[in-house]
């Protein structure tokens, strides 16, 4: 029998806002244990939350950038659960009137366009972080109380790949909103895995499987390889699935049993008494608006369709968005687009690369690129010199133009000159001519090569190709 | 003669500004008054006597540099539910074991700008849970008109140290009318703020929702003071409110005439002591005399308010006091994990009347249950806020009595959670619709306990409320009585 993959994702993701939600502690990582706490994010008795303004701009700024609405009326709610790392033992949420929902996420997955609904993101509090050591436990605070955003998807994902996809999508369209840094390594990014398994074309749905703890989004895409294996396995020997919470084991590679639902969390949500309901003003979403940028897939295919340009390098645009932007003012009225992208992803990113800069540290505007691959089309200099010319830009600053006069550059086009050229060449090299006279081929570029170096590079290459022939053929 | 310690803080001001007492002596008679009842009455858990002569002298200096405060020298002691930083911080538990707190409560803060002394801890019932301070981890506070009677809760050591003069004013906590029902039941003034009005940060959270921070003093002149110094908007608490602090003082003068005053009918319940009854009509029937129209409304959802109340306050309770376990802070007992660790330390720190509380509030939270109880008791309360609201169309001010009865026995319904629970009937639901209201001595019962009368307000409508109370006083000499603890 053939079995579907139907999967929902829970995905956590820390917002960069400058303090934390509740205080005005730092919201930083990497900072010595226990340094960015206080009164109130360590739940001492008596302190009261305060929302962040800035947490619920982002939150609602994520809401439009996932195609969400943004209801008139949001409120908090406290998940009742015991654990060492969680300062109140409640953790302030949001239940049953989130601040954002009902949006999606379009995104490519093995070669075309899919579409995976998100059923809410709302806002809550991130806890501390244990650490266990031979005989005692350690608890760092600093986490505790950053704004944490858990984004729900619907169960629309039918692969591993697909969850894969929808995870790389949604970490850069939240770093195009510049909401989150997204790093996973930094615990930034956190996502569980809701995943069941069913007979092909079947409309009910299998046991709902949790699977938690994994640390890199190709370990999620193992995790799922590995459950639906599991389960599938599990079924077709006639066993049956029970809805249950695995833990994700990446050094094994596979999943353990945590609980079943019957020794699941009752986490006794109540509203939260000490907050009041956020009730977002038209004036307050309509200034978030302003801030909703042009989404990863809608760039690039803008892009391809605006410049001409291959998706590959589309793609290299979406992915390096500063890049990108200075690509789009290089490729400012000129006429080459796609050798403006290539300049840009061959020669700018490789010598960004090689000098250790970046695009702000550059001493050249974006036009000058537009500049040099207009100085090419339109034959002024040879794309050998243009490279030379590119180079002294980056060192200098100086245009391409200013390079070219002062340096003498420009290609030679004058038949005068070239003829020149090419008399002194073949009179200093009579083997060679003698050898192409005799039907070597390879001779002929040999000669060119030499008049290329008599002229310094500068000759126009089609025209020594030219009067070669026409001298040596006579 | 009067003595320093039984001076009012409109009084000692005066004095003070006369230059006929210092900071210091009235500090030193109230640590002099102390040592000499406090063994009987344990209204305080602690006190440290350096630092409030430290900070008595601070305010001598200070007037004797020409600058001035509305409470600067008076002795204001704190209900041990209010963070001071570097004070102690019991909640009157052994599960806070010797922590003391890092920072200030706005409203500590506020009286420190005032020039208030911060002084003492005064005992309470565990947490502010309970009617009687039977359940302090401290041991009870005694009435001090008869120390054999409990002085009422959850603040009872601030309501006795009042009216046994061992301070000029103090600050308790009001979630039911633990500030009303021990001001009745010892004889002096208890001021129960609006919901909002008041910050709460610092204030140790029993139930959010209801709980708020007010005054005992020894008349209303004074608890307009207090309320003037403590009140208004804190950006720390998003459940303070923005309205504006109104000059209190100035609220007290004028007359009743034309100020119309409701008897709920829902009131006259079967458990309402005679004394009681009786000293209460006359209360109103004074305020009648001096100008009060007098007209009866009904409430007709008073009956469900205790329940209601029982099941809001401990499912919040149930949550605020998770915090407590020995993670971070207090006492903690070690275990093999910390579920266990949880356990034994709850289980040791934690007293009956907290546990019975945090099992049922957990219990109406639980999943299935949520809807039939807490849920549904939200819906109620909606409702007991607009019987109010309707009620406050035709009068200005509710009268009734405090207390069914005056001060009961110690020891004689500690047995009796739900007969305990009864005592709070005629406060309650002030907390539930978010009301103002304040308990003022409106006479004795033949064993010459007092007897208090409730007068509750529109939200936000303090003036009105003190006004009343303060003309009632003029007319009336109840709260000049003091215990003889000799």
């Amino acid at each position: 029998m053939e079995y579907e993959l139907v999967i929902g994702l829970e995905t956590h993701v820390q917002l960069n806002t400058r303090t934390k939600m509740w205080c005005g502690c730092a919201n930083e990582y990497g900072s010595d244990s226990n340094t960015n706490i206080c009164p109130i994010c360590l739940g001492l008795p008596g302190v009261l939350p305060v929302l962040n303004e800035a947490a619920l701009r982002k939150t609602a700024l994520t809401g439009f950038l996932l195609n969400c609405s943004v209801p008139g009326y949001a409120k908090w709610d406290r998940k009742n659960y015991f654990y060492p790392d969680n300062p109140k033992n409640y953790q302030l949420t949001q239940l049953d009137f989130p601040s954002t929902v009902d949006g999606y996420v379009n995104f490519e997955s093995l070669g075309e366009i899919v579409k995976v609904r998100i059923n809410r993101a709302h806002l809550e509090e991130d806890v501390g972080k244990s650490f266990h050591f031979a005989d005692y436990s350690g608890i760092d605070f600093n986490r505790a109380g950053v704004p944490l955003l858990e984004i729900v998807t619907e169960p629309d994902i039918n692969s591993a790949e697909m969850a894969y996809d929808y995870l790389n999508a949604l970490k850069i369209i939240l770093e195009y909103g510049a909401v989150s840094d997204c790093d996973m390594e930094k615990g930034q990014v956190r996502c569980d895995v809701n995943i069941s398994v069913r007979p092909k074309g079947q409309s009910e749905l299998g046991e709902k499987v949790e699977i938690k703890n994994m640390n890199s989004f190709s370990g999620i895409r193992r995790a799922i390889t590995y459950e639906f294996k599991r389960q599938v396995e599990v079924l077709e020997k006639g066993g049956m699935l029970v809805q249950e919470t695995r833990r994700w084991d990446d050094n094994a590679g596979v999943t353990d049993s945590m609980r079943t639902k019957e020794d699941a969390h009752d986490y006794r949500y109540f509203p939260d008494p000490d907050l009041m309901p956020h009730r977002p003003s038209d004036e307050w979403l309509s200034a978030i608006r302003e801030g909703v940028v042009e989404l990863p897939l809608d760039r690039k295919m803008r892009m391809m369709s605006q410049y001409k340009i291959p998706h590959e390098s589309a793609d290299v645009f979406v992915r390096e968005p500063l890049l990108g932007d200075y690509f789009e003012q290089a490729a400012k009225g000129v006429k080459n687009s796609k050798s403006v992208a290539n300049w840009v992803i061959n020669n700018l990113q490789a010598k960004l690369v090689e000098s250790g800069t970046t695009i702000d540290g550059l001493t050249f505007s974006p036009a000058a690129i537009g500049e040099l691959v207009d100085l090419v089309e339109s034959g002024k200099i040879s794309s050998k010199i243009a490279q030379e010319v590119f180079n002294e830009m980056f060192k200098s600053g100086v245009s391409p133009l200013d390079i070219i006069e002062s340096k003498g550059l420009s290609q030679v086009s004058d038949t005068v000159q070239l003829k020149a050229f090419c008399e002194e060449v073949v009179a200093a090299n009579p083997s060679s001519v003698d050898d192409f006279r005799d039907g070597k081929d390879a001779a002929l570029n040999f000669l060119k090569g030499q008049v290329m170096k008599v002229s310094r590079g500068k000759a126009n290459p089609k025209m020594v190709d030219d009067l070669l022939r026409e001298m040596l053929v006579d | 003669m009067t003595m320093v310690h039984s001076l009012t803080i409109n009084q000692l001001i005066e004095k003070l500004r006369g230059g006929e007492l210092t900071s210091r002596q009235i500090m030193e008679a109230c640590l002099n008054r102390i040592d000499s009842v406090d063994d009987k009455l344990n209204a305080f858990i602690s006190y440290d006597v350096e630092d409030a002569l430290a900070q008595a002298d601070i305010a001598d200096k200070a007037r004797s540099e020409g600058q001035e405060g509305p409470l600067l020298g008076v002795p204001v002691a704190i209900k041990d539910v209010i963070a001071v930083k570097n004070h102690p911080l019991n909640c009157a538990s052994k599960i806070l074991g010797n922590y003391e707190s890092p920072y200030d409560a706005t409203v500590i803060k506020k009286l420190r700008e005032a020039g208030a002394i911060i002084f003492g801890r005064v005992n309470m019932d565990e947490f502010a849970m309970g009617s009687s301070t039977e359940n302090s981890a401290f041991g009870p506070s005694r009435n001090p008109w008869d120390i054999d009677y409990i002085p009422g809760g959850s603040s009872g050591g601030s309501a006795v140290a009042v009216s046994a003069d061992e301070c000029i004013a103090s600050l308790g906590s009001d979630t039911g009318g633990s500030i009303r029902q021990p001001a009745a039941l010892c004889g002096c003034v208890g001021l129960k703020p609006t919901y909002g009005r008041v910050s709460r940060y610092g204030l140790v959270a029993f139930a959010s929702s209801l709980d708020q921070i007010g005054s005992f003093t020894k008349d209303v002149k004074d608890a307009a003071i207090m309320l003037q110094v403590i009140a208004g908007l804190d950006d720390k608490d998003s459940t303070s409110v923005p309205e504006p602090v109104p000059d209190y003082t100035a609220a007290l003068s004028g007359e009743l005439k034309g100020m119309r005053i409701g008897l709920p009918r829902e009131y006259q319940v079967d458990g309402l002591d005679t004394e009681v009854k009786a000293a209460t009509e006359s209360a109103v029937a004074k305020l009648e005399e001096l100008g009060a129209e007098v007209k009866e409304i009904s409430l007709p959802h008073t009956e469900y308010a205790i329940a209601t109340y029982y099941i809001i306050a401990t499912a919040e309770a149930s949550a605020n006091l998770a915090r407590f376990e020995g993670v971070r802070y207090g006492a903690r007992i070690y275990g093999e994990d910390p579920e266990e660790m949880n356990c034994k330390t709850r289980g040791a720190g934690f007293g009956d009347e907290v546990k019975r509380r945090i099992i049922l509030g957990t219990y109406v939270l639980s999943s299935g249950y949520y809807d039939a109880y807490y849920l549904r008791a939200q819906k109620v309360r909606t409702l007991i806020r607009q019987d109010f609201l309707e009620a406050f169309e035709h009068v200005d001010l509710i009268a009734t009595p405090t207390t069914p009865t005056p001060a009961f026995k110690i020891g004689e319904k500690a047995k009796d959670p739900l007969e305990m629970y009864l005592s709070d009937i005629f406060t309650i639901s002030c907390n539930l619709a978010g009301l103002c209201g304040v308990s003022l001595p409106c006479g004795f019962s033949e064993k010459g306990l007092p007897i208090g009368l409730q007068l509750l307000g529109r939200p936000f409508g303090e003036s009105d409320l003190l006004r009343a109370a303060h003309v009632y006083q003029e007319a009336t000499d109840w709260h000049t009585k003091r215990p003889d603890l000799d």
